[in-house]
C-alpha cells in the first residue's frame, strides 16, 4: 500500500527526499518526545494554529516547517519537557521551534553532501491561522503527513533552489 | 559525586530537556546555571565555577564556536570540559569545536543514553 506521503511530492522533483523527511520527522519525535508517529489513512490538514519554520542555506535553499493546531503543539511541549499539559505555559513556541530546526537539522544530515554545505536558520513560529504565505520557490516543494497522538501534523519543504 | 553544569541553548525549552537527560542519565547535579548565549555564558562563568559545560553551537550574539575559542580567557573555567550538543552535523563544526578544546559532540536528537556515553567520559570519575 502506497503511504498518502508519496502523493505530495509537488511536480516530482525530489520525490526521493519524501522517506528521508519523514524518517527525520519520525526519529525527533521516538528521541525527543518519546512517541511514535503514525500515518493517516488519508491526507489530513493540520489546523493551522501554529507554523514553526526554519530557513536552509546554501547548497539546499529554502524553508521547512512543521504545522499543526494548538493543542498538538502543547502536547508535544508537555511530552518534551515531562511536564503536565496545562503547566507547559509560554514554552509552545519554542518547542515547535526546536522540534522544527531538529527536524531540518535531522534532515540534511541524511543527504549526501548537505550536511556541509547547508546551514540553517534561528526557527521563525507564527501562531494563529489569519495569516497568507507567499513562496517565490522554484517547485511546489514537499510536504508529508502524520499523525501525532492521532492529530494532524504536517512537514513541508519550499525549495528555492 | 555530585556535579555543577552550565547549559547553553538559545532554547529554554532544550536547556530544560538538557538537564532532565543528564539527570536521566544519572548524573548527580547539585547546581544548574543556564545561558542563552556564548556571551551570557562567559558572564556566568566569571562568578561560578563549574565542572561541565554543555553548549549548542547555532546561537545569537555569540555562538558555540566563538564561545569555546574565548573560553580560555576565562580563569577559572579553562579547564572545564566541554560537549557541544547541536543540530548542526556537518564535519567541519565537529573538526572545529574539537580542535578548540570541545571533549564531546552530540546531535540533536539524542537519547539520555547518548548523553551519557559523551558527558561520563569527559567528567574524569566525577559522576
Amino acid at each position: 500500500m502506497k503511504s498518502p506521503n508519496d502523493l505530495h511530492s509537488g511536480n516530482g522533483a525530489h520525490a526521493d527526499w519524501i522517506p528521508l523527511l519523514e524518517t527525520a520527522t519520525r526519529e525527533v519525535f521516538e528521541l525527543m518526545l518519546g512517541c511514535q508517529l503514525t500515518l493517516p489513512s488519508e491526507h489530513q490538514e493540520a489546523g493551522d494554529d501554529v507554523t514553526a519554520m526554519v530557513g536552509l542555506a546554501g547548497q539546499l535553499c529554502g524553508v521547512l516547517s512543521v504545522r499543526c493546531d494548538g493543542k498538538a503543539a502543547a502536547l508535544m511541549t508537555s511530552k518534551m519537557l515531562g511536564v503536565p499539559l496545562d503547566k507547559v505555559g509560554a514554552d509552545v513556541s519554542d518547542a515547535l521551534g526546536e522540534v522544527c530546526n531538529m527536524v531540518a537539522g535531522n534532515f540534511k544530515n541524511k543527504i549526501a553532501g548537505l550536511a556541509e554545505g547547508c546551514m540553517l536558520s534561528p526557527p521563525t513560529v507564527v501562531t494563529g491561522s489569519d495569516y497568507s504565505l507567499h513562496s517565490l520557490a522554484e517547485s511546489p516543494g514537499l510536504a508529508i503527513s502524520l499523525l501525532f497522538e492521532r492529530m494532524p501534523l504536517v512537514v513541508s519543504l519550499q525549495i528555492h533552489s | 559525586m555530585p556535579i555543577s553544569a552550565l547549559i547553553v541553548d538559545d532554547s529554554s525549552v532544550m536547556r530544560k530537556i538538557v538537564e532532565r537527560s543528564l539527570r536521566q542519565a544519572g548524573i548527580d547535579l547539585t547546581k544548574v546555571l543556564e545561558a542563552g548565549n556564548g556571551a551570557e555564558a562567559l558572564v556566568a562563568l566569571r562568578d561560578n565555577a563549574v565542572d561541565l559545560i554543555l553548549c549548542d553551537i547555532n546561537m545569537p550574539v555569540m555562538d558555540g564556536l566563538e564561545f569555546i575559542k574565548q573560553l580560555p580567557t576565562v580563569p577559572n573555567a579553562k579547564d572545564v570540559p566541554v560537549v557541544m550538543i547541536t543540530t548542526e552535523g556537518s564535519e567541519s563544526h565537529v573538526v572545529e569545536a574539537l580542535s578548540h578544546g570541545a571533549r564531546g559532540y552530540i546531535r540533536k536528537p539524542f537519547t539520555a543514553e547518548q548523553v551519557k556515553e559523551h558527558v561520563v567520559p569527559v567528567l574524569g570519575g566525577k559522576s
